[in-house]
């Protein structure tokens, strides 16, 4: 073997997999050839301990117009000939390298994704998690990854609608940055990824290809890395103004009829980008580096074909379309070269002008091994699970406790982080981010709305698997349901440490039946996502993270919900606790609960979730709002009954008076998170019909009190000016980022 | 024929399409998108400079797109008295443009800023704001990172004596506090007029306030204001 495991080092590949790729050929791979492989083989693009898993997820659905696996991104019809085109992916190890160009990167691939459908974007979110914002390196990584979002995302005019920040210990060397994207696009004017006829030819177009990036794929995304200043060239630099310009002439060209497909280049740039198209397609590929434009001269096939230099989509047109496609591009001053064409032969061929660079089978490249690696339950779970909750303080604490809450950074309001991205662009924004827990955007064209959340809670997955998979789910429809939205489908992106260490196998397998669990109970297919493993910093995992962006459908965008309380409402909860006895319940409820790790500094307990409950909660929510009964609906997660209320009230800026909590320990009735629950107002002559629909759905529905006034009183426990704890709630974030 | 808009569009820009949108929808006028590489902007009634990063505010906002061809058609357009109105991106444009005093730096925050935000209405006249009350504060969101306006002590002198200044942040009861400046602006200004009138610039977008359902309908008062003295002119 001449290889030398220095090289295999460099591409990620074992030895095992090395003397396989040898198999498949039938001799050993030249440097181009092996670099190749390396990309294909990666995790990141060859999925080698994730693909089986993934396939428990429900994937159809009568309206998914493309599925998870199949495109570049999930696409679900909506009627009035439109789609709705989303995905969500994480950048989490460029943003912990270059914080900046990691996030605005990880905001330009995921638009291009949805651009390569044809879709135009219409929203972004995102969801992010750092350590403590009391260490200065959580600080600057935190600053780092939100200004290069709103770099990125306000230069494209894309809104950044919506998403989640959250802070705990175990994110601080390895912060996770998931960016999802939405777009619009005709039924009919979806563009596949294939390259399926011979002779059609591939235009590269874009950015010029630099030595950027090289090994991203490979070397950043698919392993731990330790020291990351050996990592920082494989970083690239994004510049959203030709992303800008690639969108409106990518858009032009969909629309014009001419091209046969799109294809963005992503994680290992050429090689995957073209491999993808061609084995979609069944296809061969021909394709001459010479002819790509560079950045520097003197760059190597190797370079050229391997590099993920930003802002560059890859098109397939018929020979006799490509001179149109080109005024196109030439009208916006983008750059076009014919790089190669389809061959019906199978093969990969790669060319340095007259010389051969590559032959490979295209099978053989995106046929990535894939493993089984052993599971094992971890031994902290019994101990976590079983441990006893902490006595309930004094309940004089109440107060105090509800504002410490209200300004935790995972609670408190990131209005300072929604006000620096531009959220209104394209005119669609109806419900804004930071108004309820999904953002809403109206369709003009069909005066229907679309509604978006992300939610994921590391905490709950970590103490169960299974439940915390199946909550990511339920949370981030349940939230699309409190807007209004019948939730469609979701798109998920699954951060985990090392899937060979058998106890983060065990998670990552628990979550995804767990997520595939509450997807068939939900009744919502999982159209795309995305894989990131390997987040782990010195041999320390992060939580297992599961991440959902779901979308849901409103009818009419005018009965959209925000969580703001109406004046001179009833204020109700919709659903209740499970759990057999109120002990049981209580210790389900405090579990993973932002009460306990703020409160108590524990993270312990077994949470639980009743799935069949969670689906009569949300088709209620939908009926409800469709019945244009309710004022306000917000989904009661983080922080309890006491914050969703809060919440409610200072977003609304009218007070609560109430009482008739739930039996049992008065900090579970206060602060604890089971799921399945909403909090809603309506106007005090809709209680009675709002009480019969939860009635007819099976939904326990709690008269909680009635909503006016500036004091937010919640009998026997707490009675506060609402002017305090809306301070303490808008506050919060900026006081943790000692700003 | 109602007035007809042209709708500049540079590389980068990105309010083009709310402003069709608005112009065309809830205005009720005829609007077209005018690419940066034309020339002849004969058959407009008004000039739209939207917002957006054209040329992705590389060197500074606006400094590139002023070289665009379709800004010596903009400044024969202006010089002959015809409206326009840069909003955002389209102010910082028209600023580098020489088309109106001053200029527009980042913002004091070093941030963003995408919020909801008030604007008094210091000047009520015609062709942009004759429609409006003198003193009424309008709420029009801003979406900007450079909107910190300056201008020198003796081009800021002269305009507040020509009556230049048109719109300056305010709170809620109409008062230009520090406290109700987004982005640090000298005076609080948020939009200006050249010296004949007839060019006006904002930081505000008033395309994005001309639905209920979007949050408000203050700068549908705004742009029908503007439509209302094109209508006169144009004689519907």
């Amino acid at each position: 073997m001449a290889v030398s495991q220095e090289t295999l080092d460099e591409i990620a590949l074992s030895r095992e997999e090395y003397d396989l790729i040898v198999a498949k050929l039938g001799r050993e791979p030249n440097g181009l050839e092996l670099g190749m492989f390396g990309a294909l083989w990666s995790e990141h693009c060859g999925y080698k301990h994730s693909k089986p898993l993934l396939r428990e997820f429900p994937s159809g659905g009568d309206a998914a117009l493309a599925r998870a696996g199949e495109e570049n991104a999930g696409a679900v019809n909506i009627g009035g000939g439109l789609a709705v085109v989303f995905k969500i992916e994480s950048h989490n190890h460029p943003s912990a390298v270059e914080p900046h160009q990691g996030a605005a990167t990880g905001v330009g691939g995921i638009v291009r994704d949805v651009l390569a459908m044809g879709a135009r974007p219409v929203a972004l979110l995102n969801s992010l998690r750092f350590g403590p914002p009391d260490d200065a390196r959580n600080r600057y990584l935190f600053d780092g990854v939100v200004a290069g979002i709103s770099a990125y995302g306000n230069c494209i005019g894309v809104p950044d609608v919506g998403g989640e920040v959250a802070f705990a210990p175990c994110y601080a060397g390895n912060p996770l940055v998931n960016a999802m994207c939405a777009g619009l696009a005709p039924v009919g004017g979806l563009t596949r990824a294939a390259a399926d006829t011979p002779g059609d030819v591939f235009l590269l177009v874009g950015s010029a290809t630099g030595r950027d990036g090289i090994h991203g794929a490979s070397g950043l995304a698919s392993r731990t890395f330790e020291e990351e200043r050996e990592m920082r060239p494989t970083v690239q630099v994004g510049d959203p103004f030709l992303e800008k310009v690639l969108i409106e002439a990518c858009l032009e060209a969909a629309a014009s009829g001419l091209l046969s497909g799109m294809q963005d280049l992503g994680a290992a740039g050429l090689t995957s980008s073209v491999m993808e198209c061609a084995a979609r397609g069944g296809t061969g590929v021909r394709l001459d580096v010479s002819r790509v434009p560079r950045r520097e001269p003197g760059m190597s096939p190797y370079e050229v074909m391997l590099s993920e230099s930003q802002e560059r989509m890859l098109l397939i047109v018929r020979p006799d379309n490509a001179e149109g496609v080109r005024r196109i591009f030439e009208r916006w001053d983008v750059p076009v070269a014919e790089i190669g064409e389809v061959t019906a032969d199978g093969m990969a061929l790669v060319r340095d002008g007259d010389a051969l660079a590559a032959e490979v089978p295209v099978a053989a490249l995106v046929d990535a091994p894939q493993y089984r690696p052993p599971a094992a339950r971890p031994a902290y779970l019994d101990a976590l699970q079983s441990a006893p909750s902490p006595p309930a303080p004094s309940p004089s604490e109440a107060g105090r406790i509800l504002r410490a809450l209200l300004a935790a950074p995972n609670i408190a309001s990131k209005r300072a982080v929604h006000r620096r991205y531009d959220h209104e662009v394209q005119t669609r924004t109806v419900v804004k981010p930071g108004a309820g827990g999904a953002a809403v955007l109206r369709i003009r064209e069909t005066g229907k709305g679309l509604a978006m959340a992300v939610d994921g809670n590391g905490r709950m997955a970590y103490l169960d698997p299974y439940t915390g998979g199946a909550m990511a789910v339920a949370e981030a429809c349940r939230n699309v349901a409190a807007a209004g939205a019948a939730p469609l489908a979701v798109t998920d992106c699954l951060n985990f440490g090392d899937p060979r260490k058998p106890e983060v196998n065990h998670q990552l397998r628990e979550c995804v039946r767990g997520m595939a669990d509450a997807c068939r109970a939900l009744g919502v297919p999982v159209v795309s996502g995305n894989v990131s493993l390997y987040n782990e910093t010195q041999g320390e995992a992060i939580h297992p993270t599961p991440i959902v962006g779901a979308v849901g459908l409103l009818d009419d965008a005018r009965d959209a919900l925000s969580a703001a309380f109406g004046g001179g409402c009833a204020a109700l909860l919709l659903g209740g606790a499970p759990g057999a006895s109120s002990s049981d319940r209580d210790a389900a409820a405090l579990a993973g609960s932002e009460y306990l790790a703020v409160t108590h500094g524990t993270v312990a307990g077994k949470p639980g979730i009743d799935l069949d409950a969670e689906a009569r909660l949300q088709r209620l929510l939908v009926a409800l709002a469709r019945a244009r009964l309710l004022r306000s609906a917000q989904d009661c997660s983080d922080g309890g009954l006491a914050v969703a209320l809060a919440e409610s009230a200072i977003l609304g800026g009218a007070g609560f008076i109430g009482g008739g909590l739930p039996a049992g320990r008065w900090d579970a009735a206060l602060f604890g998170e089971s799921p399945s629950r909403a909090v809603v107002s309506c106007a005090e002559a809709d209680v009675a019909r709002v009480e019969s629909a939860a009635r007819e759905e099976g939904v326990p529905c709690a008269r909680l009190g009635a909503t006016g006034g500036d004091r937010f009183v919640i009998q026997g426990l707490v009675d506060e000016p609402l002017a305090d704890l809306a301070a303490a709630y808008f506050g919060g974030l900026e006081a943790a980022l000692g700003k | 024929m109602p007035p007809r808009y042209g709708v500049l569009v540079f590389p980068g820009t990105w309010s083009d399409a709310d402003w069709l949108h608005a112009l065309e929808g809830p205005v009720g006028a005829a609007a077209e998108p005018v690419f940066h590489k034309e020339t002849d902007l004969s058959r407009f009634d008004c000039v739209v400079v939207p917002g957006g990063f054209s040329y992705g505010d590389y060197l500074r906002p606006g400094a590139i797109a002023r070289f665009s061809p379709v800004m010596e058609a903009v400044a024969a357009f202006a010089g002959a008295g015809g409206p326009v109105i840069g909003s955002c991106n389209g102010f910082q444009v028209l600023c580098e443009s020489g088309l109106l005093p001053g200029a527009l730096m980042r913002n004091a925050s070093l941030e963003f800023r995408c919020q909801p935000q008030r604007l008094r209405v210091e000047r009520a006249a015609a062709p942009f704001t004759e429609g409006l009350r003198e003193g009424e504060p309008l709420s029009v969101p801003i979406s900007h990172g450079d909107g910190n306006y300056y201008a020198d002590a003796e081009t800021l002198a002269r305009m507040e004596a020509n009556g230049q200044i048109a719109f300056r942040y305010c709170d809620a009861d109409g008062a230009a506090t520090p406290e109700a400046n987004p982005n640090g602006s000298l005076g609080n200004i948020a939009g200006v007029t050249n010296e004949a009138g007839n060019v006006l610039g904002l930081m505000p977008h008033p395309e994005r306030a001309v639905e209920e359902l979007l949050g408000g309908t203050d700068g549908l008062r705004l742009l029908r204001s503007l439509d209302g003295a094109l209508r006169e002119r144009v004689g519907v």
